[in-house]
């Protein structure tokens, strides 16, 4: 049965509306709500669903970054997460983290827990990279399956039905993996009160990114952050010959 | 909404002693016989970057898309690599071809468009070559500098890379497509090796099939929401694409309702599309949605909900019950 290392990451909830700093240094986090990313609570929940069908011995959540990300560790248990690694970087450092820094905090932590299966979610919805599943496997040297979809146990391989941008595509990946969940791989549970508190007693780790030995100086720097230019609605029209005219005077239509 | 940054864009000029030393490899997304759209915006950003424009064409059977590319103004050098270890593209396969490539010709820049297959590989390719990847720009302000957006592109970004190789996807829509021709390159085979690979094996693919323009280059683009209820009740919406020589697309509540495949989903998780007209309809406008759509020249929106957040954007819309509309509009135009 397959070790499976999950990665999860704390991000401002995807309902909120952001606010960029006035100094343009970055967007305002303090006091703002925040949750697990929802790409990975679907990674979590693919997990438990693998160990649900035996596939999975044992469940390790990971998460990279402030105390608070202990919060998003224990969602994972209370999802059926066995235990919970969290690498501390705080302050400045968290600002300039990568997915470049946690591909390799990953790898690290992948071979020191002998994982078989890594997955994660194919992007956060803050940084919007989509970057650290493809150059985690690349670190291990193992195969990838992004944009993950179905994912089912063959033999030695796992089957995985991508997404990709004209349909469909279906790949054997051989174990070792690292998986990318795309977000019709699954409904991801709620995590029911006597689980929350069951999820209180599994065992959390602290380490830090020194401790697994990884360099965390930055390799791309921020310059600013601003607000996109805004976009001024223009009115509504009163029925739809007045939208054909709009359409006409446009050019879109043939008068 | 970016139209006004991307035409400062073209007023940037590098200065020679800095083109001189730069190179780009453009990796050629395609399907062994047509150049995929995105790679013409791919190219149209590494023009911008200035230097020397080399592309990279790995396939099974390439013959043709590597010809089509020798033909197109601007790039100097055609690499090829016809293998049948290419076979479905797997990045398991192209990242040992790239990383070979790079050491040969040490370029500066890697440049793919940010596809599903861009997305897939070029980050594997930059940990191999230990540097942090670049993604979905929407705009070149220097050989190091860049543009992109976070938080479903309700903040912009510039970032400025250390590394001395830059591993970069764009943004199709935030950058114009390089036209396939008036050039007269010359092809090269690419660094050879064995690049089969026994981690991924491909088995196969199952294609939307449309007879209507591509979603992401396409002039016009309609889109349904939760408010079409139902798969059929998209029919009305494929009449009036018919009409304006549109591409479908789809919100994500109607992708997940079950309405149409997820390939139509447009939005922060699924495509970017910035077209001419975009006409929603039946979409309430929600943030991610809008990630994918605000920077449509002329949004149109039909919605019976007046206070739909789709109506802060839309340059027109048309508050009335989209059943009784859009058979109406599809009669009157």
């Amino acid at each position: 049965m397959a070790r499976v290392l999950v990665a999860v990451k704390r991000v401002i909830d995807y309902a909120v509306k952001i606010r960029v700093k006035p100094d343009k240094s970055g967007v305002v986090t303090d006091g703002v709500k925040h949750s697990m990313n929802p790409f990975d609570e679907i990674a979590v929940e693919e997990a438990v669903r693998m160990k649900e069908k035996k596939l999975a011995s044992e469940i390790i959540a990971v998460s990279c970054g402030p105390a608070q990300s202990q919060e998003t560790l224990r969602t994972a248990l209370a999802m059926g997460a066995d235990k919970a690694i969290h690498v501390e970087i705080a302050g400045k450092e968290y600002e300039t983290l990568q997915p470049f820094h946690v591909s390799k905090i990953l790898a690290k932590l992948a071979q020191d827990e002998k994982a078989d299966i890594l997955i994660l979610g194919k992007q956060a919805i803050d940084d919007d990279a989509n970057q650290t599943a493809q150059m985690t496997a690349a670190v291990l040297d193992w195969s990838q399956g992004t944009f993950a979809s179905k994912i089912e146990k063959e033999g030695d391989a796992l089957k995985i039905v991508r997404e990709i941008d004209g349909g469909l595509e279906t790949i054997l990946c051989k174990l070792p993996c690292v998986v990318s969940a795309d977000l019709r791989l699954n409904e991801p549970r709620y995590a029911t009160l006597p689980n929350i508190m069951k999820a209180k007693k599994k065992p959390l780790k602290k380490v830090t990114a020194k401790d697994l030995g990884v360099d965390i100086s930055p390799r791309i720097d921020i310059v600013e952050v601003v607000e996109p230019p805004v976009r001024q609605g223009g009115g509504t029209v009163p029925d739809v010959d007045a939208l054909v005219n709009v359409l006409k005077e446009k050019g879109f239509v043939k008068k | 909404m970016f139209s006004a940054i991307n035409r400062n864009v073209s007023k940037i000029t590098q200065p020679l002693y800095l083109s001189r030393f730069q190179s780009t490899l453009v990796v050629v997304e395609h399907n062994n016989k047509n150049v995929a759209a995105i790679t013409q915006n791919a190219l149209g950003a590494a023009k911008q970057l200035g230097g020397d424009v080399s592309v990279l064409v790995a396939g099974t059977g390439c013959g043709p898309v590597a010809e089509i590319l020798t033909k197109t103004k601007g790039v100097s050098r055609v690499l090829v690599a016809d293998s049948d270890a290419f076979t479905g593209f797997v990045a398991e396969s192209l990242t040992p071809l790239l990383v070979a490539t790079q050491k040969q010709f040490n370029f500066t820049h890697i440049v793919a468009g940010a596809s599903a297959f861009g997305k897939a590989l070029l980050p594997r390719v930059a940990a191999k070559l230990d540097v942090s990847p670049i993604s979905e720009i929407i705009q070149v302000k220097s050989p190091d500098t860049f543009l992109r957006t976070i938080y479903a592109g309700n903040a912009l970004q510039t970032i400025k890379a250390k590394d001395p190789i830059k591993v970069i996807t764009v943004r199709a829509t935030a950058f114009p497509a390089e036209p396939l021709e008036g050039g007269s390159a010359k092809t090269e085979p690419a660094p050879a090796g064995d690049y089969t690979n026994s981690l991924t094996k491909f088995v196969g693919q199952e294609l939307s099939k449309s007879d209507r323009p591509e979603l992401t280059s396409a002039k016009v683009v309609i889109s349904g929401g939760r408010g079409m209820k139902s798969g059929d009740n998209f029919k009305m919406l494929y009449e009036l694409a018919d009409k304006l020589d549109a591409a479908v697309g789809a919100s994500r509540a109607a992708v997940d309702a079950g309405f149409v495949p997820n390939d139509l989903q447009i939005g922060q998780t699924g495509k970017i599309v910035a077209p001419d007209l975009y006409i929603a309809v039946g979409i309430s406008g929600a943030i991610q949605h809008l990630a994918g759509m605000k920077d449509s020249k002329t949004i149109v929106a039909i919605n019976k909900d007046p206070e739909a957040p789709i109506f802060q954007v839309a340059d027109c819309g048309l508050v009335a019950d989209l059943f009784k509309a859009v058979p109406e509009l599809n009669q009157k135009i």
